[in-house]
Formats: C-alpha cells, sequence, structure tokens
C-alpha cells in the first residue's frame, strides 16, 4: 500500500479528514522552505504538497504566481525541489509528500530523469496541472510502474462520462478542484462541491479531496464533513508574504492548527 | 506533403500540438470542436462568415506588385498580399470575424482575447463592437507601453483592456492571463485567441479562417502571372498570417514556403524569440507541445524582438510540424534588418508596413537579390504600421 494509501486509511479509523497544505518549494528561500516543510507536519499537516516553480503558472492564482516568482528569482526550478523533497524524506519517513507543477519542466528534464529524482527523494505522488489523462498515457504509465500515485484533477466542468475515464487511470486519491477558476479564487458553493464530491464518491472508493477555495476554518470544516482531505494552498503562501523569518513559522502554525482542530 | 491531412483527431501534427490543459477548459474546448466542426462546412454559417470578410473587412485583398522595390533591387519580382488594407490594419481580423461569429452561434455574450502587438485586441474589440458582444483583452505591461495607439483604439472601441503584470509582461504573460479569466468565466465566455497557437482545435481553426489570404492569392497570382511564385513569405510570431498563406500552398510543391521569425539582437546572444531557427528545445506552454525557448529546466525564457507582435517564446504547433518535414523553411532577422527594410519600404513603395511585416519583407529583399528575375516572390504584408510609428520615432530619437 503506497504511503498516501495508508494515511488515508488510518485517518478514516480515526474518524479524521487529510489536511494536506500547499507552498511553492524556494519560497521564500530553500532554507525556510525546508523548515516550513517540517513546521507543517508538527503542527498537523497529514500529507504535503509540494510545488514545483514554473515560469507561466497558468492555473494559477496571483498568489501562487507570487510564490512561484520569488523561488524562481532564487534559482529554484525543478531540480531543487528535488533536493528540498529528498532532505524532507531523509528526517521524515511518514509523512506522504506530492509534487505538483507543470509538465513543461518535467519533460525538460525528460520522463526517465524525473522518475529517478522521484525515486531518490522517495516522493509519493505527483500532480501535473496541464497533463490530461488522454495527453498522459506513456507518463502515467511509468509513474504507476514505479509505484508513484498519479493524482489527477477533477472540475466542475468535467461530465460524468469523463470523471469515469480519469478514474481509471487515477490512483491515491483525486483531486476536486472546487470552483471554476485558479488557485486562490474566493467564489466558493459549498453546496455545489458537496454535490459533485456525492457524484464522484459514488464512482469511487478512491479518496477524494477538494481544493482551490478553501481558505479558513469555517470552510474547511464544511468542506470536510463529506469529502476526504482538504487542501491548502494561497491562505498559506499569503502568510509567507507576511511575516518575516522569526514569526513566520508561528503564523504558519496558527493557521494550520486552526483548521487541524475542526476537521 | 501529398495529402497533407493535419491536425489529426486530437489535434496533433505529428509530435506536435494537442491539448495540454487544466481539467476545467476540457469540456469548454470538448464544446469549442464540436461546434467548430459543425459550422466549418455550413453553408450559412460559411456566407455569413464570407459576408463580414467582403463588406466588412474589405476583402479580397488586392496582389500588389511592388515595381519600385523591385527595381532597386534588381532580381526577383516581388508582390504584396496587402492584408494591410484590411479594416483594422492586419491579418488578424480574418480570424476574428469567424471566431466572433462563432462565438455568437454558441450564445456566449463575452468575448476575450490577448494582445501583443495590439492588432488582434483592435480587431477583436473591433468585431466585438459590430457584433454587441462584451470585450475583454489582456495586454502585456510592456507592450501597454511601446503600442499605446493600439491601447486607445480598443477603448474607443468599449474593449476594456486589462495590463498584465506578471511573469515578463509581454504577449506569453496576456496569454496566461486569458486562460485564466477563460478558466473563471468559462460558461459565459469565448476566448478569441489570436494566433495558431493554444489547444486543440484553435491552432487548426484560426489556420482555417486566416486561410481565406492563401486561397486569394492563388487565384490572384494566376491571373497576374500565369503562375504560382516560386517563394511565399511571411513573418512568424505564433504565426497565424504565415499559415494562411501557407496552408493553401502546401500541395504546390514548386513553391518554398519561408517563415521569417525575429532574430532580435541576433540568434548568437540568446536575444531573440526565433524558437525554429533556433532550434530551441520542444516544450509545452499555452495548451500545445512545439519547439519553446526555455532554459535547462524547462523555465520559458525572456525574448526579444523590436516588434511586440513577434515577441513569443513558442511557434503555433503546425509550424514545428512543416519545419521537421521540411515543407517550409525557417529564417530569421534581425531588428536592424527590420528596421532598414521598414524605412526603405516607406520611401521606396509608399507602404508604411508593420514591424512584424518588416522582418518578411527584409527577407524578400535578400532573397529577391539571390534570384534572377524572372522567379516571382510574394510576400504577406500582413499589417500596416500606424501603431509603430511611435516605436520607430523613439529608436531615432525623435519625439512625436
Ligand atoms: C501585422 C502583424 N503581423 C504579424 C503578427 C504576428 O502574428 P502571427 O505570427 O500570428 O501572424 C502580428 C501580431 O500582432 C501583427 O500585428
Amino acid at each position: 500500500m503506497s504511503r498516501i494509501s495508508k494515511t488515508f486509511a488510518s485517518l478514516k479509523s480515526n474518524n479524521k479528514k487529510a489536511l494536506i497544505p500547499f507552498i511553492t518549494a524556494g519560497d521564500p528561500s530553500v532554507e525556510m522552505t525546508k523548515k516550513i516543510l517540517h513546521q507543517l507536519v508538527e503542527s498537523g499537516a497529514d500529507m504535503i504538497e509540494l510545488g514545483i516553480p514554473f515560469s507561466d503558472p497558468m492555473a494559477d492564482g496571483p498568489v501562487i504566481q507570487r510564490a512561484s516568482e520569488r523561488a524562481l528569482a532564487n534559482n529554484v526550478g525543478i531540480r531543487k525541489t528535488f533536493e528540498i523533497a529528498k532532505e524532507f524524506r531523509n528526517t521524515d519517513q511518514d509523512t506522504p509528500l506530492i509534487l505538483m507543477g507543470y509538465a513543461n519542466p518535467i519533460e525538460a528534464i525528460g520522463f526517465d530523469e524525473f522518475l529517478r529524482l522521484c525515486k531518490e527523494a522517495d516522493v509519493d505522488g505527483i500532480i501535473t496541472v496541464d497533463y490530461p489523462p488522454e495527453e498522459s498515457k506513456e507518463y502515467v504509465g511509468k509513474l504507476k510502474e514505479n509505484d508513484i500515485d498519479a493524482i489527477f484533477l477533477l472540475a466542475p466542468t468535467t461530465e460524468k462520462e469523463r470523471i469515469q475515464q480519469i478514474i481509471k487511470q487515477a490512483t491515491g486519491f483525486l483531486y476536486y478542484v472546487s470552483l471554476k477558476g485558479v488557485t486562490g479564487a474566493q467564489n466558493i458553493d459549498i453546496d455545489q462541491v458537496k454535490h459533485r464530491v456525492a457524484e464522484i464518491k459514488s464512482l469511487t472508493d478512491l479518496p477524494v479531496g477538494v481544493g482551490f477555495g478553501v481558505r479558513d476554518p469555517e470552510t474547511a470544516k464544511a468542506v470536510a464533513s463529506f469529502s476526504d482531505a482538504i487542501v491548502i494552498g494561497s491562505r498559506i503562501i499569503q502568510e509567507i508574504e507576511k511575516s518575516n523569518e522569526n514569526n513566520m513559522l508561528e503564523n504558519i502554525s496558527k493557521i494550520i492548527k486552526s483548521i487541524r482542530e475542526v476537521i | 506533403m501529398d495529402n497533407y491531412n493535419f491536425p489529426d483527431q486530437n489535434g496533433h501534427f505529428g509530435p506536435y500540438g494537442g491539448t495540454f490543459v487544466a481539467e476545467t477548459l476540457i469540456e469548454a474546448l470538448d464544446e469549442l470542436k464540436e461546434m467548430y466542426n459543425q459550422f466549418k462546412d455550413d453553408k450559412e454559417f460559411l456566407n455569413e462568415f464570407h459576408h463580414d470578410l467582403k463588406h466588412f473587412v474589405g476583402r479580397p485583398s488586392p496582389i500588389y506588385f511592388a515595381e519600385r522595390l523591385t527595381q532597386k533591387i534588381g532580381g526577383a519580382k516581388i508582390y504584396f498580399k496587402r492584408e494591410d488594407l484590411n479594416h483594422t490594419g492586419a491579418h488578424k481580423v480574418n480570424n476574428t470575424v469567424g471566431q466572433a461569429l462563432l462565438a455568437k452561434k454558441m450564445g456566449k455574450p463575452r468575448v476575450i482575447a490577448e494582445t501583443g502587438a495590439g492588432q488582434h485586441g483592435v480587431a477583436t474589440a473591433t468585431i466585438a463592437a459590430r457584433l454587441g458582444l462584451e470585450c475583454v483583452v489582456y495586454m502585456g505591461a510592456e507592450d501597454v507601453k511601446r503600442q499605446s495607439p493600439n491601447v486607445y483604439r480598443m477603448k474607443l472601441l468599449g474593449a476594456k483592456v486589462v495590463p498584465v503584470e506578471s511573469g515578463s509582461k509581454t504577449l506569453k504573460d496576456a496569454l496566461n492571463e486569458a486562460l485564466r479569466d477563460w478558466v473563471t468565466n468559462v460558461s459565459n465566455t469565448f476566448y478569441i485567441i489570436g494566433t495558431v497557437a493554444g489547444p486543440h482545435p484553435y491552432p487548426m481553426m484560426v489556420r482555417d479562417f486566416n486561410s481565406v489570404v492563401g486561397k486569394e492569392a492563388i487565384g490572384q497570382m494566376d491571373e497576374l502571372e500565369g503562375k504560382q511564385p516560386d517563394a511565399v513569405i511571411a513573418c512568424v510570431g505564433g504565426g497565424s498570417n504565415a499559415m494562411g498563406i501557407f496552408y493553401p500552398y502546401i500541395p504546390y510543391k514548386e513553391t518554398r514556403l519561408i517563415g521569417v521569425e525575429a532574430a532580435g539582437h541576433g540568434i548568437e546572444t540568446g536575444k531573440h524569440a526565433a524558437p525554429l531557427t533556433a532550434n530551441s528545445p520542444v516544450g509545452i506552454l499555452h495548451g500545445n507541445r512545439t519547439y519553446m525557448m526555455q532554459n535547462e529546466e524547462g523555465q520559458i525564457i525572456e525574448t526579444h524582438s523590436v516588434s511586440a507582435g513577434l515577441d513569443y517564446p513558442g511557434v503555433g504547433p503546425e509550424h514545428s510540424w512543416l519545419k521537421d518535414t521540411g515543407r517550409a523553411e525557417y529564417v530569421a532577422v534581425n531588428d536592424d534588418e527590420a528596421l532598414a527594410a521598414f524605412h526603405n519600404l516607406c520611401k521606396t513603395e509608399g507602404i508604411i508596413p508593420a514591424l512584424e511585416t518588416s522582418h518578411a519583407i527584409a527577407y524578400a529583399e535578400k532573397l529577391a537579390k539571390e534570384l534572377p528575375k524572372d522567379k516571382t516572390i510574394l510576400v504577406n504584408l500582413s499589417g500596416r504600421g500606424d501603431k509603430d510609428i511611435n516605436t520607430v520615432a523613439n529608436i531615432a530619437g525623435i519625439k512625436i
């Protein structure tokens, strides 16, 4: 069983939902990212999504775009992201680590090199934003051969037949994008999300996580009541932007704890 | 190249093209594919399209023999396909008329566009005004500065112009921002992409709408010369004016197809916008796979060209395919050569060309010199240079 599946199973037996924070590798600096990763776990994160910086993050709102720009200014790209991931894994063997990124950096270094780096850093899952299943058969096949979960996004616009197709390829969990929009948007409609998550769950036994519009304990609680995981990203990155090096870990910890308590 | 039939069903031109987008857009692209397939051979739709091209745009655009330029160079005969004479001043309008009509048929009340030089933005704003559609245009903040006449023109036409401050603040960033808007407003919005890039079906659809240029040219050249040109030359940013004239010529094997990219400060300096000529690695951006200017870790790098409309790190996927198959050739012309061709054409022919177009003209001059007088060259004169007079004056140190 993969680290991701194990984590979901153990949460389920404790009647808890997974809390998955997102940060971008190298934001605000390589050193701080390393510290933040451990802080997230200490404060209650069950898994971590680590963003691979990209120059053209089309699916991201302004907050995560800025995170990517800061990371790139620190010379952090896909290789440094793996270095950070590897170091995290050296000191934490239990927390699933999921990389989230865009197709171009992965193709630029090549699938084989990418897989080698994934294995070396013992990464658990990958979300590739702009690789829909029809364009990524070879890639997804290779991920599976290497026991890396291929996590797919489902959107409010994804039709039922397509959901069924995607489920066949997905492993680990399904990531439901809660709204029509980019990361950090604020137009989440809880009732609609509930309805859609129920529909997806009726089609699969895979856990379903929800992300893109979750910013506060109230929303997190509501969404967690009908899903298996919540992903929170822009809200944490805003905390990074507001804080200085001395209070950053504490400020992030507060947010994570406030959500941990309610899901 | 017999029976050239690309893209395939999934939008692939050999290894290029495709649909590399976030899941939210898949349904919108499926809907667009379906509607385009339904309308592209629909008599009534095509009648409306051609009616607008004739009465609103002013087509067919003439082909003009550049007699004085030809004499001055002393080689092959140079002809221009005068897309600069279209309403709004460039080839871009052919495609926007088609896409806006499709938006209307699909019941979308709002259209968005990205723009570099502003020509596509102006064309979109124009047709949106004519059809009564709400229009938002994304434009890199850098380009807003260097193409200010077009910014005001769009505003006059009732469009909202949004300066894009992210990334390199140029065309690629405007495209990112337009895609973000589309993801957010996908139910009521039609994204009118301005070149043969983006996810399937855009590269095919934009090519088809623009290929009226090449179709007309084949008839006109036959009339004027009794034969087809030995070379057809067009500048390549994303590649829509080039695809528009190349596509109908693909079966004419005796006609060389030559795309001219922007060499900026020179290919060797790295400050250019010529992924095909420089043999950049293949990458994925804006929904398709194509030659792409990027570093070893797949970060898209900043491009440079004196012309905003060519300042793009990628190129339409079909051009990548035409390069690999050898059916088209790609060369690059630097800023100085383009500017020299710009000034030369103003004085020799009384035509002020767009800076984008000036790249094609500069290469045509080079080629004409090498060819004998009985050969003919057809240049797609993709647009007029009114929008560029501030840029050109600035470079000359003149304030207007
Ligand atoms: C006059 C003119 N020619 C050419 C271009 C380049 O675009 P494309 O390569 O799609 O024809 C532009 C773009 O703005 C333009 O305005």
